[in-house]
């Protein structure tokens, strides 16, 4: 096995080309050392990105935040800005794994990953977030929500690799949330999940929303009636049902050892519910610039 | 497979070692280094019996190379005491009966260590999730987190 | 000395909390465990283990392995012996398996070479023709006429009649009159329950390092609960005398009782014999999970039969346990344990032991008893709640005492059993206020403790201070408590003391940590050892001052005239005596080498409130209070200890810890991920009060802390989380699926 650790771009995505297949991406590598270690991958070679400008950097761009691919969580969670407008990406990306596990884990890695349980990506995706892939041919976006196109496939072709996260702008009578479940407190891998993101209208009512949905189906799913269910309410009773109804009809979840199909469907119902609340609490605090 | 040759710092002073690209900075340490306080396991990132600090943060060294060290700032449970003196959190550990197999123990030191120098009053729900990544099974955590709390307050006052 | 009649009240050591002397060690990273334990030349052995769950094994082929340059050795079960012995066999089967392998996880060749990727590069090479079997992995489904059969005619005597071909063994006990006492109630319970095994969890992985020269002579380190037992499997696996295998414990990262046995340790040995260097082997976490012992999963009924003022009529409990794939009694202990707290007129347990193709179960904590104890004080509880009475009030109202002939048979003597359900009656936590969807749950638990072989050194240094030597591996701060029981014997400073835990060669035998044993039994042999030193001290003295040896009396750390017609002398301090002993004789020393009784039971009693979220069926643990006997706590810090890591083990068991097999038989949650031990998060503060009802069995009154507090958790859990939620739960663990299918059922 050999370790490379590229000082650019370019000469980052020239290695992987050339090794397609072999070579493996390291981040925080709190995912990569756990399938090297269990015998599930052995890569002939390690592609170390830490040392590739920006690529640590929280940096503003058009109103929002580009969050480079080996920004760990804790750093995420440090930034003021990053807290203030993307509460839920930023609450989401710390609750991967342990306080030492946030010290290196990232989301870049966590989507990449390509899992449906992922802890940062319903969040993401309920925030629009884009991702910034480099490859042979320069850079292009991927919007979050089409990157990943199966239990562990994404839109990366040869040679490219995801350099950055942007959160974009929002209004400022806005904002998100993210919760999941898990059997205990903490160090466990989402059960289900769900991440809102709302923008309020002058009149208090949600104008525009995303609600995306974790651990219920081969990968996260964004799920546009949810979003519609409570576009146009203020979360009153009858919005919040028809929330918790369409997340339901949109779990296709399955049995195994972290919980049963009726469980997932039915948590993750409670769980949107909650985080819409949530988010809608966190806007019109935002708002009026009063606490809820 | 060939060697990479890294210069870090270990606990303040300048260290190098040689490892395979795939050896993790937890077998550098224990192997290479001869440091075995940071202990394995699970080799999975679920225990933080290996809690190192790196560059200020804290990792489980299972999960990083050891080749990333080249440069960092490394800190274990062995650096913890300057010379005959304790630091407070092993002092308070000791007295307070914070450890009963003591496998946990200098992950959980290292990882309390990192918490008070963030936040020197922390509340007891605060203590719990920031150790939530290193399991002990002896305790019941229950001793561990007063411990920290003697260990805060004795630093707070020093 | 007539111990009964003469139990000590006044210390001065025992009872304070020193700090442990192994304790810089353990915060500064110098303590060495298994892992930390390297000799020069060794090398790395690893283990090939079996993907199926029940499978013949055709052949093996290693010449491959065998051919890959690094490669020192290779090892199957062909390289051992067969014992004679049955029970040995089957620790050696487990270690490597013969002819079939038996779970998934089962070992079935090992390799040494000269690092870790030689080996695992020859672990791939080694060819296993295996013809996969039918598997059973569910106790009652292996319990059934034709079920697979794990092992052909493994039944032990006690097996009667009509059982299927996997049960091994059957118990029974009670007494009385079962139909008249179910004739007198005026309400009986029937219920049905199980319980999923689960892990000791101990953080560190088994390790070892064997050293086995060519004359035969070898040595062993590694860590376990038992050098001596170590030692007597090994020799017995490798065909070695007991005397040429020196084994070492270094010290150990958590046991709980998984490490009572050997896994790895013979399998070292062999491949060193074989390699003719040392081999060190550690186990990876998923190899812990997959193949060193769980404890056992029960299938249970209990039926209960009260009177609507709160009397228990008569009782009877059918135990189905299964510890794997090889014979194992843990079933005993459970029918013995399930009613030890109640004083009844008629009662009856049975028990069932099945094979199934899971791993060997290893003892855990209190083996066989928590599960037993669950669903007895979960139907107690029912019974409570339906007559609508206190469910302590109903505790104590039946509760077994001295005097009582307990539902095993023995009668007990003074137990603490009242004192702890009356501490939990008048302690605040049981009258505080509860919310919505929270719940109280309390229950009973109990253990025996053991006794057992132990031998202790112990030397009058000339400097005026002490060494003991003992051999039982301190896992929770016994070489504390050993220190201050031989400082407060001899009446000196504990500071002067020094307890250093010794290899299998330097005293007699002494049994594995287990049972609650050491701080008893070992603290008896350390004051009686301290006893013949001080018997040998006021001999010397005697002789300095000429006058009789029964004229010297021992008080505070001296020897002194017994009373004036003794003669009129200056004391002499334990220090003055061993500064001159070279002149008055020689070395002084004590020993004391004993097969320890009088164990002393234990209770305790636990309080539980939870609230249980109705729309996730997430349980939170909001506030534990452990009442126990510890008969006298030599060090209150470590019997606290005690309580409250046995309380979070049982925590765990309730709500999230359990083996999960897969329809192919395959552990599915070999890892700290999904095999839920409590996180600091998980819990609350533990807390805890200590009684203290003196042992009549020991000099001090100690009676053995570590194994009743994970008894009661489970009931506790099941009975607070079932009167938050309005619907009784009958299963472990209580996992939130479960939970809020029985909400959502209850609507």
């Amino acid at each position: 096995m050999q370790y490379m650790k590229p000082s650019t771009a370019t000469e980052a995505s020239d290695i992987l080309a050339r090794n397609e297949g072999a070579a493996r991406i390291l981040g925080g590598g709190t995912d990569l050392l756990v399938q090297m270690r269990s015998g599930m991958i052995e890569p002939e070679m390690i592609v170390d990105i830490k040392h590739l400008d920006g690529i640590t950097d929280i940096t503003a761009e058009d109103g929002g935040l580009r969050i480079g691919a080996a920004v760990s969580g804790q750093r995420l969670g440090e930034h003021e800005g990053a807290r203030a407008m993307w509460p839920g990406v930023v609450e989401a990306c710390e609750l991967i794994g342990s306080t030492q596990i946030q010290g290196r884990c990232t989301m870049a890695g966590n989507l990449c990953n390509g899992g449906p349980a992922a802890d940062s990506v319903p969040a993401m995706i309920a925030a629009a977030a884009v991702a910034r892939i480099e490859g042979p041919k320069g850079a292009r976006d991927c919007p979050v929500e089409e990157f990943v196109t199966g239990p562990g496939k994404t839109v990366l072709g040869k040679g490219e690799f995801v350099s950055s996260i942007f959160l974009p702008a929002r209004p400022k009578a806005a904002s998100d949330a993210y919760l999941r479940f898990i059997p205990r407190t903490e160090m466990d891998i989402a059960v289900a999940s769900a991440g809102v993101n709302i923008v309020l209208a002058d009149d208090g009512t949600i104008k525009s929303a995303r609600v995306a949905l974790g651990a219920v189906g081969p990968k996260v799913v964004l799920v546009a009636d949810a979003a519609d269910a409570i576009i146009g309410s203020k979360l009153e009773d009858p919005a919040i049902t028809a929330l918790v109804r369409a997340c339901e009809a949109a779990a296709s979840p399955i049995d195994d050892k972290r919980g049963t199909v009726e469980f997932r469907t039915t948590v993750v119902g409670v769980l949107a519910k909650r985080a819409a609340r949530i988010a809608m609490d966190r806007a019109q605090e935002n708002a009026t610039g009063e606490k809820t | 497979m060939k060697n990479i040759h890294v210069s870090t710092t270990l606990n303040g002073d300048d260290a190098e070692f040689v490892c395979a690209p795939e050896e993790t900075l937890l077998d550098a340490l224990r192997n290479r280094l001869g440091l075995s306080g940071a202990k394995e396991g699970c080799g999975t990132g679920d225990c933080g019996a290996c809690t190192v600090e790196m560059d200020g943060r804290l990792v489980c060294s299972c999960l990083v190379l050891g080749a990333e060290a080249q440069g960092a700032q490394i800190k274990t449970v062995e650096g913890m005491a300057i010379g005959e003196a304790l630091h407070p959190l092993q002092q308070a550990f000791i007295d307070h009966a914070a450890l009963q197999c003591g496998i946990c123990t200098p992950g959980i030191l290292v990882a309390a260590k990192n918490l008070l120098e963030r936040n020197p009053d922390p509340t007891d729900t605060e203590i719990r999730y920031w150790l939530a990544g290193n399991l002990c099974r002896c305790t019941g955590y229950d001793k561990i987190i007063k411990a920290v709390q003697i260990a805060a307050a004795d630093m707070r006052g020093a | 000395m007539n111990f009964q009649s003469n139990t000590k009240a006044n210390f001065k050591v025992v009872g304070t909390r020193v700090p442990r002397p192994d304790g810089v060690d353990k915060v500064t990273g110098r303590a060495l465990y298994g892992a930390d334990f390297n000799v020069p030349g060794m090398q790395v052995g690893l283990i090939l283990r079996s993907p199926h769950a029940h499978a013949t094994i055709n052949s093996i082929d290693t010449s491959k392995a065998t051919a890959l340059p690094g490669v020192k050795a290779v090892v199957t079960s062909a390289d051992l012996g067969v014992p004679e012995d049955e029970s040995l066999r089957d620790v050696q089967d487990n270690c490597l398996a013969r002819g079939k392998v038996l779970y998934d996880g089962h070992a079935v060749a090992a390799v040494a070479a000269k690092d870790m990727a030689t080996a695992k590069a020859a672990l791939k090479l080694i060819k296993v023709d295996y013809t996969p079997l039918p598997h059973v992995t569910d106790v009652d489904a292996a319990m059934k006429l034709d079920a697979p059969v794990v092992q052909e005619a493994r039944a032990d005597e006690s097996v009667p009649e009509g059982c299927g071909p996997n049960v091994t063994h059957y118990c029974e006990f009670g007494h009385g009159d079962l139909e008249s006492g179910f004739g007198m109630a005026d309400l009986i319970l029937e219920r049905s329950f199980t319980t999923a095994a689960t892990h000791q969890g101990y953080i560190e992985p088994h390790a070892c390092v064997a050293s086995y020269g060519t004359d035969d002579k070898a040595d062993l380190w590694c860590t376990t609960q038992g050098q001596y037992f170590v030692r007597d499997l090994c020799s017995g696996i490798l065909g070695i005398e007991g005397s040429q295998l020196r084994v070492t414990a270094s010290e150990i990262g958590g046991g709980f009782g998984g490490k009572t046995t050997v896994f790895i340790e013979p399998v070292a040995l062999a491949l060193s014999r074989k390699a003719g260097r040392p081999v060190k082997i550690v186990m990876s976490r998923v190899d812990v999970f997959r193949a060193t012992g769980p404890t056992v999963s029960s299938s249970m009924d209990v039926r209960i039969g009260m009177t609507k003022d709160g009397r228990i009529t008569a009782a009877e409990a059918k135990l189905r346990y299964q510890g794997g794939a090889f014979p194992c009694g843990t079933v005993d202990m459970g029918a013995q344990a399930a009613f030890a707290a109640y004083d009844l007129k008629a009662v009856r347990t049975q028990g069932w032991n099945a094979l199934t193709n899971r791993p060997k179960e290893a003892a855990y904590r209190a083996p066989g008893a928590p599960m037993a104890i669950y669903a007895v004080e979960s139907v107690v509880d029912e019974l409570c709640q339906q007559l609508d009475l206190d469910p302590l009030d109903v505790r104590i109202l039946n509760a077994a005492d001295a005097g009582t002939k307990s539902s095993y048979g023995p009668t007990f003597d003074q137990i603490g059993l009242m004192a702890t359900l009356e501490a939990a009656k008048e302690h605040d936590h049981y009258h505080a206020p509860l919310g919505e969807n929270q719940g109280r749950g309390l229950s009973c638990g109990f253990w025996f403790n053991f006794g057992g072989n132990t031998s202790v050194s112990l030397a009058i240094n000339s400097d005026g201070t002490v060494s003991v030597t003992e051999g039982n591996p301190d896992i929770g701060g016994s070489r504390a408590s050993i220190s201050m029981m031989a400082a407060e014997e001899l009446g000196v400073a504990y500071e002067k003391v020094r307890t250093i835990i010794t290899d299998t060669s330097s005293l007699g035998q002494n049994d594995v940590t287990d049972g609650s044993r050491v701080t008893f039994a070992v603290g008896l042999a350390t004051i009686k050892a301290a006893r013949a030193a001080i018997r040998v001290m006021c001999g010397r003295v005697a002789k300095i001052w000429g006058i009789d040896e029964d004229a010297v009396v021992w008080e505070d750390g001296a020897a002194k005239p017994s009373g004036p017609n003794a003669g009129d002398f200056e004391p002499m301090t334990l220090a003055d005596i061993a500064a001159i002993s070279s002149e008055t004789g020689g070395p002084i020393a004590g020993h004391h080498e004993v097969n320890a009784e009088g164990a002393g039971v234990s209770f305790g009693v636990h309080l539980a409130d939870v609230e249980v979220d109705p729309e996730t069926g997430a349980t939170k643990v909001l506030r534990y209070t452990v009442f126990q006997d510890a008969g006298k706590a030599v060090h209150p810090d470590y019997v606290e200890g005690q309580m409250q890591g046995g309380a979070a083990q049982g925590i765990g068991w309730a709500l999230n810890e359990e083996y999960i097999y897969g329809d192919d038989g395959r552990l599915q949650n070999a890892g700290f991920l999904d095999y839920r031990i409590p996180v600091a998060s998980d819990l609350p503060n533990i807390d805890t009060v200590i009684l203290e009802i003196p042992n009549p069995g020991h000099p001090y009154g100690v009676r053995g802390v570590g194994e009743t507090p994970i008894v009661p958790p489970l009931a506790a859990l099941s009975n607070a989380v079932s009167r938050a939620i309005g619907v009784r739960l009958h299963e472990l663990p209580m996992s939130p699926p479960k939970i809020l299918k029985a909400v959502m059922a209850k609507g």
